[in-house]
């Protein structure tokens, strides 16, 4: 019962949101791009793009990242998260832009 | 001197075209390569068929980097586990601590990273990706954690990167050695294997599969599967892992749905994240070394995460286990603070 009421929850909830349609992306919850949220287009920007291609598959983007520490943590990334160093290089320009 | 019209209008659009370019060419990237120390802190409750423990939590990660092609990194894991003391005695308290991974990376190439130390086995997607008690949408791993694991980390080597990246799919792979190491923090036993997933940006969707083989014991074997599901820019996360070995196998999939629709992430709804997570482990055959559950288990796992400002999350859970040793309820509460620190001054800019 538990589980039939797990299920039909969620599906319940994924209808919703497919028919409301203001998908909010990563970029949201950084300080350096909140005018770039509430889209529902993919981003142009290829940072943005490869930010919200990656960074949110595992967790929730930082509210605020300082940017002396942009470079070590997209290095950490690069290692942990398996990021080409395409999308490293363009997730830093769109973090430091 | 007066120019020609044709001249000047010659002149005008020179200018026009190396205004254009300067504007065009990419900007260059303000950031620095500074060492940093991020991580969490946390205060966890859990009640398990009904005895309650606490464990206030410090997880920091340490990152040193050496130029851009060479970065020092661990994580370290200290907590406090306070649990009732039996026949009306007090609280027992112990301090464990332990390092998840102490590792040097070197970038050697674009497709290819070696790493160095103590490291996480990456065998599916629990172990590297979601562990820590940030990032996880539950404050416990799943069942079949133990599954190819090999203790979760291996002492050794590791050779790791990204095959290929484009618009349309990107592979990245990792595999491993680890050797035989006895005691202390680096304690490891001899294995190797490894993982390979490929994501699809425009479905968002990530499949990938694991394998882990150890050389002690009765050699065993370990296979694993996940699939991922999350479409660019939207509120669900669906998350699935199979893990099979000599004697058992299971499986997880979790969903989880932020409320992002109702007013957006910063409304007092939208800062909900339902969760929801089954889960089931197999048994062929007896086998005490491989810590999975001793009977067939089946787990539901009902979760509320919520964000709020600057980082700190709250979130409890209830479980309901079915085993033929006996079912149970699991209750946990948790509260999170992520941080993230620059160690060192940088440079003027």
């Amino acid at each position: 019962m538990l589980i039939v009421a797990g299920v039909a929850w969620f599906g319940w909830l994924a209808a919703a949101g497919q028919t409301a349609g203001r998908p909010v992306s990563a970029a949201a919850h950084t300080k350096q791009a909140p005018q770039k949220a509430q889209t529902t287009a993919p981003p142009q920007d290829p940072g943005e793009r490869a930010f919200q291609q990656n960074c949110n598959r595992c967790h929730n983007a930082p509210q605020e990242l300082p940017r002396r520490v942009t470079g070590t943590v997209l290095l950490h990334m690069r290692v942990r998260a398996g990021l080409s160093e395409a999308d490293e290089r363009a997730i830093l320009r769109y973090m430091t832009q | 001197m007066r120019l020609r019209p044709r001249v000047r209008g010659a002149g005008l659009v020179a200018q026009g075209v190396a205004a254009a370019v300067l504007l065009a060419a990419p900007r260059p990237v303000l950031c620095q390569y500074t060492p940093s120390v991020s991580g969490a802190v946390g205060f966890l409750h859990n009640t398990n068929k009904g005895v309650t423990g606490y464990a206030p939590n410090f997880m920091p990660v340490a990152l040193v980097p050496v130029g851009q092609h060479v970065l020092f990194e661990t994580r370290g894991t200290f907590v406090e586990s306070i649990t009732p003391g039996t026949n009306g005695r007090s609280e027992r308290t112990r301090f464990n601590r332990g390092y998840a991974f102490i590792q040097l990376d070197v970038l050697a190439t674009r497709h290819t990273t070696f790493v160095l130390g103590k490291f996480q086995t990456p065998f599916a997607t629990y172990n590297e990706r979601l562990s820590p008690i940030w990032i996880g949408k539950f404050q416990d791993g799943p069942l079949t954690f133990p599954i190819g694991n090999n203790g979760a980390a291996g002492t050794g080597g590791e050779m790791r990167g990204s095959l290929f990246s484009g618009s349309k799919m990107s592979i990245d792979y990792a595999t491993f050695y680890a050797s035989n190491v006895t005691g202390g923090q680096f304690k490891s036993t001899r294995a190797t294997g490894g993982r390979m997933d490929v994501y699809f940006p425009g479905t968002g969707v990530e499949v990938g599969t694991s394998y882990t083989y150890i050389f002690s014991g009765a050699h065993p074997n370990a296979f694993g599967a996940h699939f991922w599901w999350q479409p660019v820019g939207g509120a669900l996360a669906v998350k699935s892992e199979y893990a099979h070995s000599t004697h058992s196998q299971g499986y997880w999939i979790e969903t989880a749905y932020r409320l992002l629709h109702w007013k957006g992430p910063e409304s007092a709804i939208g800062r909900l994240e339902p969760v929801f997570r089954l889960q089931q482990t197999f048994r062929n055959s007896p086998d005490g070394t491989d810590n999975l559950p001793g009977v067939d288990t089946h787990r539901a796992d009902f979760g509320l995460n919520y964000f709020l400002p600057h980082e700190v999350r709250i979130n409890g859970s209830y479980s309901r286990q079915f085993a033929s040793t006996g079912n149970g309820n699991i209750w946990r509460t948790g509260l999170t603070y992520r941080f993230v620190l620059p160690a060192w001054p940088g440079k003027k800019q």
